[in-house]
């Protein structure tokens, strides 16, 4: 089962909970932090690099023999990677959506793919479960293409987490894509409702079931109540505003060594409540 | 020689654009004939990435000998130094004032982009 945690807002508290997920799940668990712009799971575990693997994309190359300047390459970017003039080609790589599309458009052989380095992948045994991390390097704007890397290493079968970035653009909808469930961590806030209901309307497109965490939940605040009863999406848990959670994970602690409680519903969460929704879903659908 | 000024309207009464890439307008002065031409940037006002590397295509295909401007980012000065065409940065108002100060030889030649890519 791929599990997916996302949430709209971002500081909702996505990394908390997939840190406490993988923590509590009782079979082999795999964690990839899909956050490749700001990823901090790592930051919870004192674990170092077992592996590190670069991520490059393709981008092209003026070769320059060949070229009549007859700039089909140049209209055939839709991001203006390439400036062309007279029979020379400029590429700026860091423009570049490796799609591949200017080589196939030069009708001389002027241009050629080669690597161009993104970022990586790092790979950590943290205290109970496997973590994956992928790395944008600085000065690189564009997640999907490594995140898409990342997620080569989801297993067949078993239990996988992915802590993924904040937001409804191409970055979390790469990372919740193909996923089976997604767990949306929101607060009780008007900003973490509005999010909220932008993420859950962005996966009723995706077509991807979701329920909902609540995070700093305060007894007397339905607003995200009041919404889940009116969209129809269980709440699966909630976790309490709590200034010892908040200080626990400030000094590098997870949520279950403040809340050892919170453990067995997480469990309950990952062994139970979500495959029986799944199952239903196949049932109803 | 064909000089392009970013511009805000269609005449060099108008107020200079201060910016290259996004500019509204380019004027395109011909020295030769003093006559002013209207070149339209849309395609880089509309570009959602690479706004000023369209805009130095666009300023090299008028075959721009030079290009007087406020604001010039890092890709633009590439693509306009790697094709010959000269930049030439000024504080003026108004493009006929920045023309000739340009005339008069008071503009210097810019030997890099003066501001970062995304300024607005």
């Amino acid at each position: 089962m791929k599990v997916a945690v996302a949430s709209g807002k971002g500081g909702t508290g996505k990394t908390t909970v997939s840190l406490a997920l993988a923590a509590a799940a009782e079979t082999p668990c795999l964690l990839l932090d899909c956050d490749v712009e700001e990823p901090n799971c790592h930051l919870f575990t004192s674990a170092e690099p077992w592996r590190t693997e670069g991520v490059d994309v393709l981008v092209p190359e003026f070769l320059g023999e060949g070229c009549d300047g007859c700039g089909s390459c140049v209209r055939s970017c839709r991001f203006n990677a390439l400036a062309g003039f007279g029979r020379k080609v400029m590429v700026f790589a860091e423009m570049c959506h490796a799609c591949g599309g200017c080589v196939l458009a030069c009708p001389h052989g002027a241009l050629r793919e080669i690597p161009y380095p993104i970022g990586r992948l790092e790979f950590r045994h943290a205290e109970g479960f496997e973590l994956i991390t992928g790395v944008m390097n600085v000065g690189y704007a564009m997640a999907p293409p490594l995140i898409r890397q990342l997620k080569t290493h989801l297993p067949t079968s078993g239990l996988a987490v992915l802590d993924c970035p904040p937001g409804t653009s191409c970055s979390m909808v790469t990372s919740v894509r193909d996923c089976d469930f997604v767990v949306l961590v929101t607060e009780p806030t008007p900003f973490g409702l509005h999010d909220l209901r932008l993420a859950v309307e962005t996966l009723a497109e995706l077509k991807l079931p979701c329920g909902v965490i609540v995070n700093r939940a305060e007894p007397g605040v339905p607003l995200i109540h009041d919404y889940c009863q009116e969209a129809g999406l269980p709440i699966l848990l909630e976790i309490p505003l709590s200034r010892q959670i908040a200080e626990t994970c400030s000094a590098g602690g997870g949520l279950l060594d403040a809340c050892p409680d919170l453990k067995e519903p997480l469990q309950a969460l990952l062994a139970q409540t979500l495959p029986g929704l799944l199952a239903g879903r196949s049932v109803a659908s | 020689m064909k000089v392009i000024l970013t511009s805000q309207g269609d005449s060099l009464d108008a107020a200079m654009d201060a910016r290259f890439g996004r500019a509204a307008k380019f004027l395109l002065w011909d020295s030769s004939t003093q006559a002013v031409s209207v070149v339209d940037n849309q395609q880089s006002m509309d570009a959602p990435q690479g706004a000023g590397i369209q805009a130095a295509m666009t300023a090299i295909k008028q075959g721009a000998n030079a290009v007087i401007t406020s604001h010039c980012g890092p890709k633009a000065f590439r693509v306009l130094q790697e094709a010959g065409v000269k930049v030439y940065l000024t504080k003026a108002a108004k493009c006929r004032e920045a023309l000739q100060l340009f005339q008069d030889g008071k503009l210097q030649e810019a030997s890099s982009a003066n501001v970062e890519g995304h300024w607005t």
